[in-house]
């Protein structure tokens, strides 16, 4: 149906390199900013963001404690301290504001090692195919939340490639590099996103997080839609799509409003029709009501 | 009808679906509670900073950020990788490389934000991050006779937390030896006697006090200190008999 042109080459051609990288552009940059401030105080001694994603103290006043791990440190038995409460309280406020899973495709390292392996998946031509379940992440959500009622202890931070990335580039990798090469391979040869996009307790952690977030990705303009499959081929959660752009005959919002989308902005991106905007809710609500009224 | 089945998830193919990731992840799971029940048994020469509450809790306060390794001064703290014989991410300090310093303002635990080194640790010398032993009584130079008395020395409570106990050298019968004396009332555990210990391997150990120290049945009672706390004896003085020589002796 397709290969008659490569991903986004359309929307490179009609708005330029700029526009057509802008949200990728971005999120780079966020990713790295974000390493760099951890990074700068070890090794430069500036320090402005102490600790790891786990924990960390901005500016030497304001806390930031990620709630997934102070739930799991709660349930292994722990009664923690004013500080982490008002941390974990401060990051889920910006994540119910920006949209859970910002935290993906935003923030979390691993996000570069699984956007690595999609792009040179794509690279290979190799074929698509459904192996394991999207949804399995919940199940294991739900086995790192009980596992330390029995163990006393948080299981899942013993392995956890999330807060091991960065906690290994500050503090030493030791053997951790083996982990991210073999999410790199799991998704390369096993199963496309595999990591992110079907095991990652974390993301599942903040796609329940996403379910009150504010902003949206919405296919406003989707009868421009030429459907080329672009923002399918380039989106890591391809089923959230369906309904918002090729569900119009069904009267389906037009709304990304599917708790696993990161609003990484990649179908922005590479849509050459301006199909997709980024929004809030309330707004992706008028443009739905919109469309049932058509 | 087919149609239908093949569109809608048949309550079979459900059920398929949930046992396949059911013994996925309890699969899963039960390599990482098997994992998680190996990495309680780490290196015991792997200290926990002052503070640190017991290890089990310790485990479960710790959301390993390593702000105290940000924070210490004296760059003593790491952090376990992963693999390492120690909880991935937890903080520890080798004592024979790198003791503590035993900072007054401890850095460490103001850092901590979750709690899991106590807040309520005001002064370092209650800190107990361990507890030295004199393990090697054999190769120990103080106990041939010599008198190094290095760990004795660097001891930052000294005379408190490790004295020199005088006894008779029987080797050569009329010196003596001086034998360095751990303390657990006053041992902070911060290591600088292993460190110093002048020995190859060293013969004096920080070692967790759970492993360190013995504890009494809770029936057990030493006998003169309950006579000090009774003010004398418990039991009646030595019963004086009555004198019954024979008649044939009278």
């Amino acid at each position: 149906m397709k290969n008659s042109h490569s991903l986004g080459s359309e929307a490179i051609a009609k708005k330029g390199w700029l526009l057509a990288n802008c949200f990728l552009l971005l999120r780079r940059l966020s990713q790295g900013l974000i390493l760099t401030l951890f990074l700068l105080g070890p090794w430069a001694g500036i320090w402005i963001l102490k600790g790891n994603l786990s924990s960390s103290l901005l500016l030497d006043v304001i806390p930031f404690t990620d709630p997934f791990v102070l739930m799991q440190s709660m349930t292994a038995g722990h009664l923690p301290i004013f500080e982490a409460f008002l941390g974990a309280g401060i990051v889920l406020l910006f994540y119910i504001v920006v949209g859970g899973r910002v935290f993906c495709s935003w923030v979390c390292p691993v996000n570069l090692i699984t956007d690595a392996a999609a792009w040179c998946r794509r690279q290979l031509k190799l074929r698509k195919e459904k192996v394991i379940n999207p949804q399995w992440r919940y199940w294991i959500l739900a086995m790192v939340m009980i596992l330390p009622l029995f163990t006393g202890v948080m299981t899942w931070e013993l392995v956890n490639p999330v807060s091991a990335f960065h906690r290994g580039l500050f503090f030493g990798m030791g053997l951790g590099w083996g982990l991210f090469l073999m999410i790199f391979l799991f998704d390369l040869l096993a199963v496309e996103n595999g990591w992110c996009g079907h095991l990652c307790p974390v993301g599942a952690f903040y796609a329940l997080v996403n379910k009150v977030g504010f902003i949206k990705v919405d296919a406003v303009n989707r009868e421009q839609c030429t459907d080329c499959l672009d923002c399918f081929d380039v989106c890591p959660e391809p089923a959230i799509l369906k309904g918002p752009v090729h569900g119009q005959k069904k009267n389906m919002g037009t709304l990304v409003s599917d708790m696993n989308c990161t609003n990484c902005g990649r179908c922005i991106d590479v849509c050459a029709e301006d199909v997709f905007v980024i929004t809030t809710v309330l707004s992706g609500f008028k443009s739905n009501v919109k469309q049932v009224e058509k | 009808m087919v149609k239908l089945l093949q569109r809608k998830k048949t309550r079979r193919q459900f059920l398929v679906d949930a046992s396949k990731g059911a013994c996925g992840v309890g699969f899963m799971g039960l390599g990482l509670a098997g994992y998680s029940n190996q990495s309680q048994s780490f290196n015991p020469q792997m200290l926990r900073p002052p503070g640190a509450l017991a290890e089990s809790d310790f485990q479960s306060a710790c959301v390993r950020c390593g702000l105290c390794v940000e924070a210490c001064p004296y760059d003593i703290l790491k952090l376990g990788r992963l693999f390492q014989p120690i909880p991935t991410g937890t903080p520890y300090f080798i004592a024979r490389t790198d003791p503590c310093e035993m900072c007054e303002d401890i850095p460490c635990k103001v850092a901590c934000p979750t709690g899991a080194l106590d807040p309520a640790l005001e002064n370092i010398d209650d800190a107990r991050m361990g507890l030295a032993v004199l393990i090697d009584q054999e190769n120990c130079l103080n106990f041939q006779g010599l008198r190094c008395d290095v760990c004795y020395r660097v001891c930052p409570a000294i005379d408190k937390a490790i004295t020199l106990e005088v006894h008779r050298n029987t080797r050569t019968g009329h010196h003596a030896v001086f034998i360095p004396t751990v303390h657990s009332d006053t041992c902070t555990g911060c290591g600088k006697c292993e460190e110093s210990c002048v020995l190859e391997e060293t013969a004096i150990k920080v070692l967790p006090r759970t492993i360190a120290k013995g504890e009494l049945g809770a029936h057990y009672r030493w006998g003169w200190k309950e006579k000090e706390k009774a003010g004398g004896s418990l039991i009646d003085p030595v019963l004086d008999l009555p004198d019954r020589v024979p008649e044939v002796l009278k």
